[in-house]
């Protein structure tokens, strides 16, 4: 079987598909930047958690590292359990605070981590025991109203 | 006056039972030309000699195309973000829509009116000059031989034609965006790598435009398969598949849409 122009080209057709899919998900997508490190998992309990989904970030000092796994209603509790997973290169102490912050002021909801001064380190399956509720702008709001009108008085 | 209305109806029902009867034939030659494909790679070259005219000679209208989609896509949608102070997150606009919608669908638009109505003209034909019979006279398999290399090179071609047309969008947004706007180039691709999900918009994006690669070259095919061995019926027939396939496209591109959402 001789080969032909006529294979080069779509050999050449192939090649640039395939190399469309990888520059997709290694320059476009988040396979190349995050998903290949090893994580550990904590778990997070939060009265309100707001708008935070599944997949949202979470930073310390601004830094990605990790993402929210899992998000569920513990019933015994009646809390938010949230279940992140963080890479195995950032390790925190276990007097770390858990904030669920918003990025810009209509920007997506992620977990801000601020470190204590513990000596131990957060090991997997842990839990975050302190944390801070996300802002919820109704009850801001509410509370704005609330002290104004008392304010007058 | 009862005669004009029964016959109304008669016509009506006339074309409901034809289309349900185009589209249970249509289905068993879909099952017809599964049936037959092996030839199609055990002999590859009739595969890859199709996938040279569908996919390598639509390369040219793809790539250009995604380009100025990109471009209008960074264009516009500076234009809209600037107005939230938004203008960082123009980088995962563009590549959102791109990848989940436009590079699928577009892409598959372009195959069927390119390539599709191609196909449509070229087994049409060969039908008329009756060269599909002189096959089966000769105990060649027409749909084995001539329709089966041409069905799969589309289903090959549609995916990595999409996926082509998705990075030169994202490309032409790049230009446009960050070159000529002047968008911050670091936000540009690091808010597109943070918002945009390997498995969630890639794949999904990949498998949409799978399902359209089955779908247009399939509607292609039968329709030229089908049409009538004569000019008229020939032009018909190309129309109809860039008709239906192009309908096909938009309605599947919903109902996946719908599936995946709820998925994920």
């Amino acid at each position: 079987m001789e080969r032909t122009t006529l294979d080069l080209w779509v050999g050449i057709f192939v090649v640039a598909g395939l190399g469309a899919l990888i520059v997709l998900a290694l320059k476009v997508g988040n396979l190349g930047t995050y998903n290949v490190s090893e994580t550990y998992q904590l778990q997070a309990y939060f009265s309100n958690i707001g708008g935070l989904k599944a997949k949202a970030a979470i930073k310390s000092s601004g830094v990605l590292v990790g993402r929210v796994t899992d998000i569920t209603l513990d019933t015994e509790r009646f809390e938010a359990k949230v279940t992140m997973s963080i890479d195995k290169r950032y390790q925190f102490p276990k007097d770390t605070f858990a904030n669920i912050l918003t990025s810009g002021l209509l920007g997506e909801q992620y977990i801000g981590l601020i470190p204590g001064g513990d000596e131990e380190v957060f090991k997997g399956g842990d839990v975050v025991k302190k944390t801070q509720s996300a802002v919820v702008l109704e009850d801001l709001i509410g509370k704005f109203l609330y002290s104004t009108a008392s304010d007058k008085k | 006056m009862i005669a004009a209305i029964t016959e109304n109806l008669t016509g009506i029902g006339r074309r409901v039972v034809g289309a349900v009867w185009r589209i249970g034939h249509g289905t068993r030659f879909l099952g017809l030309i599964l049936f037959h494909s092996g030839t199609s790679f055990r002999r590859f070259r009739l595969t890859v000699k199709e996938l040279f005219f569908s996919g390598v000679m639509s390369l040219i209208i793809i790539l250009v195309a995604g380009m100025f989609v990109g471009m209008v896509l960074g264009l516009q949608g500076y234009e809209t973000l600037k107005r939230y102070g938004s203008e960082s997150a123009l980088g995962s606009l563009v590549a959102l829509s791109l990848v989940r919608e436009l590079g699928p669908v577009l892409a598959a638009l372009l195959f069927a009116s390119r390539a599709g109505s191609a196909m449509t003209a070229e087994i049409g034909l060969m039908k008329a000059t009756e060269q599909i019979s002189a096959m089966e006279m000769m105990a060649i398999n027409p749909i084995a031989r001539v329709v089966a290399p041409r069905f799969w090179a589309g289903v090959l071609a549609v995916p990595l034609l999409a996926a082509m047309f998705s990075v030169m969008g994202v490309f032409g947004g790049y230009i446009v965006g960050v070159v000529l706007i002047g968008v911050d180039e670091g936000s540009f691709w690091s808010q597109m790598q943070s918002t945009v999900d390997f498995r969630y918009d890639i794949l999904n994006g990949v498998i949409k435009s799978c399902v359209f690669g089955v779908v247009v070259t399939a509607i292609a095919l039968f329709e030229g398969y089908d049409a009538p061995p004569t000019a008229e019926g020939v032009s018909g027939a190309t129309t109809r598949t860039v008709v239906e396939s192009s309908l096909a496209i938009l309605i599947l591109d919903f109902i996946l849409t719908a599936l995946m959402i709820q998925e994920g």
